[in-house]
């Protein structure tokens, strides 16, 4: 079982009977993205890819799927693997091209003036180097030896990572090494110095440890680890056609790899959506009781349901937001949570509670708009295979994973699908549960007022507005990296990229914090403005839904607003880009009082006179704004 | 496993990687014949075969079998020992 769930990517559905005659009748990439979420095989990948390739020659639009360009450098045979990423970034909502450098030219690509990658086209470069490609010499017992060995593989490694990151201007994921299943020396050689063995894992710590001009570390050797460095290494597989690992680990690989891809662009999930009754324990409470159900230690279902809720907390204590759905009545949904002795999770770390008799899928719905959160973003797991198919097929762009009869393999299958994999931590990803639950109860409140003005003046919002540092660093690339809703231009920058901006003294940089009655809810929203002489442009402005409509855009407005004022600008220009998910920010700057100067279908202009400009009275307080 | 029932078996595979349901193989039949039989499908069917008929092949084996035939005497040699 375990095995075959990396290789076949188990948490998928099924191949349809009818796959080849859906890719075959395809005319839109959202049919080959609903597709690629079934266990496409290597070579399914490739058909994908190549349907992909003729609807984009017929000129196919690619929206709403994202596109990016992906450069791949490798000193093994990428020709698989590049038909496969294709295939499987289409799972992900993502329109990939990938350009391959030439084979084993990893040095030429990085080092020389005429690459395949010059010109800055690229979005983000893959590099796959493998042991092979490395000068790792073994030297058993001879320690200065090794150490030497170590030094010169780690510096070839960073001054390839940063060339390449200096000619493409683009993000790096640089590939960790899979260590070596073949051992000379067996158990030993964790200790002896220069090994294979030692040499890999020492190297592997060193290229997480080093920043590495931050590149993204797709993590092979814990990859090649869990589906077995036995299986993973392919002798005759590299013998015959320089694969670096065995072909049947395609699927896996080109899925970890697009998941960093994913999470780049903000297309990670962020929420996980819980069925109850043999789900999170074994039973149904409505019929068994609170004593009825089964969970806890001693026994071995029980002992199951209490991984999940271990992993679900796991993921809580990450970031990823908790809701339940589920059908029930309310109050006896809510009793283990409230007096089971051996539930794990409590009331209070389940940001919406939806027990009703609803269809899942119209609560799953409701649960996505009370949190704010795109239904992109949720994953629901439901030990039932009915409602599974049927959230699947009302809601194609929730995340549904397949489980086995046995809840023993719930939370590691939930695990291997890769949902929630991250870029990126920062301190707000271990409070974002509680903002969630805070937002829930300021809905409680708002419901109390009958005006806005009252409600917002009851929350006793201060609010924060300060120039980038290296300190928001971290949270304001995530911001950048994942707003797509709240996203004037959806433009993306790096962390370097960021820090650029922060230095260079052309542009006005705005991080954006907010508190209330209620709590912290973190920085929530990020500008950067282009300080032209006469007219300041907007190049982004984005914020979290979490605090739509607390009036944080108007305070923002005028904060630039008496800067650009003070600096002498006459006018403030904004641009709006539309994308499929943005559209909730189409008359943001209609509403604050810009006028239109230029209104393309997919791309408006927005003027205003900084003359003309009426400071609203706002409740809030302005603190230390900078 | 007879002749017949792996040649059957090796047809569907070489259609379903090569994508082209119009495939007849028969024992003469070389990459020649077959249009985007190339060396990279090679190891795509080399793949498909393993993981169908369960075996495994050697490099040299990978490299030299020269046609269908010789394929399948391979294939039916090695489900047997398998």
């Amino acid at each position: 079982m375990t095995n075959s769930l990396y290789e076949e990517l188990l948490w998928l559905p099924p191949i349809p009977a009818d796959f080849s005659k859906r890719l075959e009748r395809a005319d839109t990439l959202q049919e080959l993205q609903e597709l690629a979420k079934h266990r496409v095989d290597e070579s399914q990948l490739n058909k994908l890819a190549r349907k992909l390739k003729a609807l984009l020659q017929q000129a196919t639009p690619a929206a709403p799927l994202a596109t990016m360009r992906l450069g791949v450098i490798s000193n093994a045979n990428t020709q698989l693997i590049a038909p496969a990423l294709i295939g499987t970034a289409l799972r992900y909502g993502i329109c990939l091209e990938v350009i391959e450098a030439e084979f084993n030219q990893v040095a030429q690509e990085a080092f020389s003036e005429q690459s395949a990658f010059a010109g800055g086209t690229l979005d983000v470069s893959l590099l796959c180097l493998d042991h092979r490609g490395l000068p790792l010499v073994p030297s058993p017992g001879n320690k200065a030896a090794a150490n030497a060995c170590l030094d010169s593989c780690f510096s070839y490694i960073s001054s390839v990572v940063s060339a390449i990151r200096k000619k493409t201007h683009a993000d790096v994921i640089l590939q960790n090494i899979a260590p070596q299943d073949e051992r000379i020396a067996g158990s030993f050689e964790t200790r002896l110095a220069g090994t294979m063995s030692w040499l890999i894992t020492r190297l592997n710590t060193q290229i997480a440890d080093a920043g590495l001009d931050d590149a993204l570390i797709l993590d092979i050797a814990g990859l090649a680890a869990t589906v077995g460095l036995g299986d993973w290494h392919d002798p005759t597989a590299w013998n015959v056609a320089k694969l670096p690992f065995a072909p049947i680990f395609i699927p896996i690989y080109a899925d970890y790899v697009c998941r960093i891809l994913a999470a780049k662009i903000g297309k990670n999930r962020r929420c996980l959506i819980l069925d109850l009754d043999n789900t999170l324990w074994g039973g149904v409470i409505g019929d068994d009781g609170l004593e009825g159900i089964v969970l806890g230690n001693g026994d071995p279902t029980g002992e199951a349901h209490l991984a999940i809720q271990r992993a679900a907390l796991e993921l809580r204590d990450r970031g990823i937001v908790l809701a339940v759905c589920s059908k029930n009545e309310d109050i006896s949904a809510r009793q283990p949570f409230q007096s089971h002795p051996e539930m794990l999770l409590k009331e209070d770390d389940i940001a919406v509670f939806q027990a009703n008799w609803h269809d899942k899928a119209s609560n799953i719905r409701a649960i996505a708009e009370a949190l704010s959160l795109g239904l992109d973003s949720c994953v629901f797991l439901d030990d039932n295979p009915a409602e599974r198919m049927q959230v699947r097929r009302e809601l194609p762009e929730v995340a549904v994973p397949e489980l086995p009869d046995d809840p023993a393999y719930f939370a590691k299958t939930l695990l291997a699908a890769g949902y929630f994999d991250a870029i990126k931590f920062s301190e707000e990803d271990r409070q974002r549960s509680a903002f969630y639950r805070d937002n829930a109860r300021r809905a409680e409140i708002s419901s109390q007022y009958s005006d806005l003005n009252g409600y917002l003046a009851a929350l006793n919002m201060e609010i924060t507005i300060a120039p980038f540092d290296a300190t928001g660093r971290t949270r304001i690339a995530q911001l950048i990296a994942k707003s797509n809703q709240f996203n004037l231009t959806t433009k993306r920058y790096s962390q370097n990229e960021v820090q650029e901006l922060q230095e260079n003294p052309d542009y006005l940089t705005l991080q954006i914090r907010l508190k209330d009655a209620l709590g912290d809810n973190g920085m929530i929203s990020v500008v950067i403005c282009k300080k032209n002489s006469d007219v300041w442009e907007i190049d982004t402005w984005l914020m979290s839904c979490r605090v739509l409509g607390r009036r944080v855009e108007e305070a923002v407005l005028q904060h630039l607003v008496s800067a650009a004022g003070a600096a002498g600008a006459k006018q403030i220009l904004g641009t709006f880009i539309a994308t499929p998910r943005n559209m909730i920010v189409k008359d943001h700057y209609k509403k604050l009082g810009f006028t239109a100067a230029a209104r393309g279908a997919s791309q408006q202009t927005w003027i205003l006179n900084i003359a003309d400009y009426q400071p609203a009275s706002l409740p809030m307080k302005f603190v230390n704004a900078v | 496993m007879t002749h017949d029932e792996a040649a059957a078996l090796l047809t569907t595979i070489f259609r379903d990687v090569l994508d082209d349901d119009h495939i007849v193989l028969n024992d003469e039949t070389t990459a020649n014949d077959i249009e985007g039989w190339d060396s990279l499908s090679h190891i795509r069917l080399i793949v498909a075969i393993e993981k169908k008929f369960r075996i495994r092949f050697s490099a040299s084996e990978v490299s030299s079998l020269r046609n269908v035939g010789e394929m399948l005497d391979l294939i039916i040699r090695k489900s047997a020992a398998a």
